[in-house]
């Protein structure tokens, strides 16, 4: 595939938009404020429009700036209702969410109205159109993004400590509803850099999916925090690449499609934490239980017989193990390891080592 | 007002209180942004649907839509109890993934019908009453309203017939789940009701609209009262306030009807934030500064009470030392002192201060009190 000049400014433009929100995203995720990214970046809308109409300038950064003052001013009123009144988190997301972002489309539509105000490209906030980003706007991601991201770095341990145990850090001395304030302005900017690639509505999405792939694979914060933001450079290039190959794949759909891609392979197949592991994990717990039930279950009956050496009947032991399942193919596994053996055929005993180990089990020396 | 005004403000005024009486209960059991979920969602299953039946107006888009806000509820759930991710992140994950699928799908198979993205995100209240219903070819009335007014009649009727079970479920699902009730089946029959009426309202008013009129009327409710039929009726109330104004508002602007609903409804909600009776932040803010004034009042008191008949008494009891013992700015001080004498707890003598007999009592039990 050749890659023009046009596909690699749009690619470079959607991985510093997928570096930025996967990385700051974490700390959402993180904090169980997830849907946080949600009402920002809905709320960023009348803010562009405001910005517009301030200022009857389209230059990105004129945009943005409205977008992360109307993100700011939702996310502080979010804090006021939930601090002060009984309503809670989610009713107070679905609020702004919802009324900032009817009173930016109650705003673009007039504005749209007006004659003469060559607002055409204020729609593209909407859904987002990765393809009318320019080299400038390049600049513009990849300054703020850049800032975004070492202001993070800069206070990597108030972020963390504020992420982990806030209650913590607050008996600790550090100013916690400041370090909130913080994060919640550095997502607000990361949402802002995204918004003319992605658009509001699916913004969300490149805050919450990255982070939540990332978390799978690991329990260290910057381990996360980085494979994060390798996740949303890829989800964000990768789109970017399908889109282009034509057929109708928007940008912005595709991209948060590549990201849910990346979610769903790594709750499958992370080590440890992931659903395939886990599964492994189960099976193999099952099996070891199962050896040692059936070899207790021999041992029992080696007890109670007068010859140690005499063999019991595998029905005996189907009986014993009380339909479990699995008795001829756990017998076969002790056979291997030496523990049991078959006397005449359906027919086992425990051997020397057999009968050892048993005795260990029975005085709850597991292995 | 022209005919087509009335109508239009008649199927917004139907279609808020369709929202407000699901995402009353949304609001009361903490899954208000299932509302934001389920509106994307719908989309979804409208465009699968559209693409087996090939019918813009076949009933089964509807159902469709519903089923895959049904399912989008149990994908989220399915993902929470993995418990690899928490419910937030569930919803912000499932939502955003099906909701790109339906624009994709829309963008690569539908581009000439008309099915399109802003219409379903913003809706188009303006163009409802030109659909009209035509039984036996004679015209009574836009087609939207008769859905949403099916949607209104069939959550009226769901609230009247299981109000028990919802009530119960709502405010103590495990009392509910000991009584025999199964909060499962409620919380599904629930759902169900939300996405039928996002379904029904974002073909008019758009997904976000409907977000709007199913959260902030019972949000601004929740803060009017503690009862649960009070808080529907005024759910109700609020939303048709808000979709009326909403209107008018959007006529003035020249701008879209159903932007300006959610900015009356925000609006509406901001005058209750600030001015509620007994849960706004002007009754806060007073309730606490009164409190101030009257503990301190109690701290006088029971500061004069301390050194009452002792020997340091005239030395203690002076209005320029409180600010010394008790932390006091002088300014502070003098209008503590003011205010107690005038609720008669205290009276000067001779250039100190002494307890009245209501001041005693009140300084006997606040120390009894603790």
């Amino acid at each position: 595939m050749t890659i023009d000049f046009t596909l690699r400014t749009v690619a470079l433009g959607t991985a510093v938009l997928g570096i930025v929100s996967g990385a700051l995203g974490s700390f959402a995720v993180l904090r169980r404020q997830s849907l946080l990214g949600d009402a920002m970046s809905h709320a960023a809308l009348p803010g562009i429009v405001l910005a517009f109409l301030l200022t009857r300038s389209r230059t990105p950064i004129v945009l943005l700036i409205g977008a992360i003052l109307a993100g700011w001013v939702a996310a502080l009123l979010m804090g006021v209702v939930v601090r002060y009144t009984r309503i809670k988190q989610d009713s107070a997301l679905g609020l702004v969410l919802s009324v900032f972002f009817g009173f930016g489309l109650m705003l673009l539509t007039f504005v749209q109205r007006i004659p003469d105000a060559g607002q055409a490209g204020l729609n593209r906030y909407l859904f987002g159109q990765a393809a009318t980003l320019l080299e400038q706007d390049i600049v513009t991601m990849a300054v703020l993004g850049g800032i975004a991201l070492a202001l993070m770095v800069l206070f990597w341990k108030e972020l963390k400590l504020l992420s982990f145990d806030a209650s913590f850090g607050a008996s600790l001395g550090f100013p916690m509803r400041a370090l909130d304030t913080l994060l919640i302005t550095l997502i607000v900017v990361a949402i802002g850099v995204g918004l003319q690639a992605v658009g509001v509505v699916l913004m969300s999405a490149m805050i919450v999916a990255p982070a939540a792939a990332a978390r799978q694979w690991t329990n260290r914060l910057g381990v996360m925090v980085a494979l994060a933001a390798l996740f949303g450079a890829v989800s964000g290039v990768g789109g970017v690449l399908i889109s282009s190959s034509g057929g109708g794949f928007a940008t912005g759909p595709t991209i948060v499609l590549v990201a849910s891609g990346l979610v769903f392979l790594s709750l499958l197949l992370a080590p440890n934490r992931g659903l395939l592991a886990r599964w492994l994990q189960r099976q193999r717990s099952r099996r070891r239980l199962r050896v040692t039930a059936v070899l207790s279950d021999l041992y029992t009956l080696a007890q109670q017989h007068d010859d140690p050496e005499h063999a019991h009947d595998i029905a005996v032991l189907r009986t014993m193990s009380a339909g479990s399942g699995g008795v001829g193919h756990t017998l076969e596994t002790l056979a291997e390891r030496g523990l049991v053996r078959q006397s005449r055929p359906g027919h086992w005993t425990l051997t020397q080592a057999g009968r050892i180990e048993a005795e260990r089990i029975a005085r709850g020396e597991e292995e | 007002m022209t005919f087509d005004q009335v109508e239009i403000q008649l199927i917004a005024a139907v279609a808020a209180a369709a929202c407000a009486l699901p995402g009353a209960f949304l609001v009361l059991r903490r899954m208000a942004m299932m509302s934001d979920a389920i509106s994307h969602t719908v989309l979804l299953g409208i465009v699968v649907a559209f693409f087996i039946v090939e019918d813009l107006n076949s009933p089964l888009l509807i159902t469709g839509a519903t089923l895959t806000g049904v399912l989008t509820v149990s994908l989220v759930e399915l993902l929470n109890r993995t418990h690899l991710v928490r419910e937030d992140a569930a919803i912000g994950l499932v939502f955003p993934a099906l909701f790109s699928i339906a624009v994709i799908l829309i963008s690569r198979y539908a581009g000439d019908v008309h099915l399109d993205t802003d219409a379903v995100l913003l809706g188009e209240l303006a163009l409802a009453p030109f659909e009209r219903f035509r039984p036996f070819g004679v015209d009574i009335g836009p087609v939207s309203l008769y859905v949403m007014g099916g949607i209104l009649l069939l959550n009226l009727l769901f609230i009247a017939v299981f109000y028990k079970e919802l009530k119960l479920s709502t405010f103590d699902a495990g009392l509910a789940a000991a009584l025999g009730f199964s909060p499962g089946l409620i919380h599904y029959a629930l759902m169900t009701l939300v996405s039928v009426t996002a379904v029904g309202a974002f073909d008019t008013v758009g997904s976000i609209l409907v977000v709007a009129l199913m959260i902030a009327p019972p949000v601004s409710a929740y803060l009017l009262t503690d009862s649960l039929p009070r808080l529907l009726g005024l759910s109700v109330l609020i939303g048709v306030a808000s979709a009326i104004a909403g209107y008018w508002l959007a006529h003035f602007l020249d701008a879209s009807i159903s932007g300006a609903m959610a900015t009356t409804a925000g609006l509406i909600f901001l005058v209750v934030l600030l001015f509620a009776p007994e849960r706004g932040l002007v009754a806060l803010a007073r309730r606490r500064t009164r409190q101030r004034w009257e503990f301190a009042q109690a701290a006088l008191a029971i500061h004069l009470y301390n050194h009452e008949d002792s020997p340091e008494a005239v030395l203690e009891n002076r209005v320029d030392h409180l600010s010394h013992h008790l932390r006091w700015t002088p300014e502070f001080a003098v209008r503590v002192v003011q205010m107690a004498e005038q609720r008669g707890l205290i009276r000067r003598k001779n250039g100190h201060l002494a307890l009245t007999d209501a001041g005693r009592r009140t300084a006997q039990t606040m120390l009894a009190a603790t």
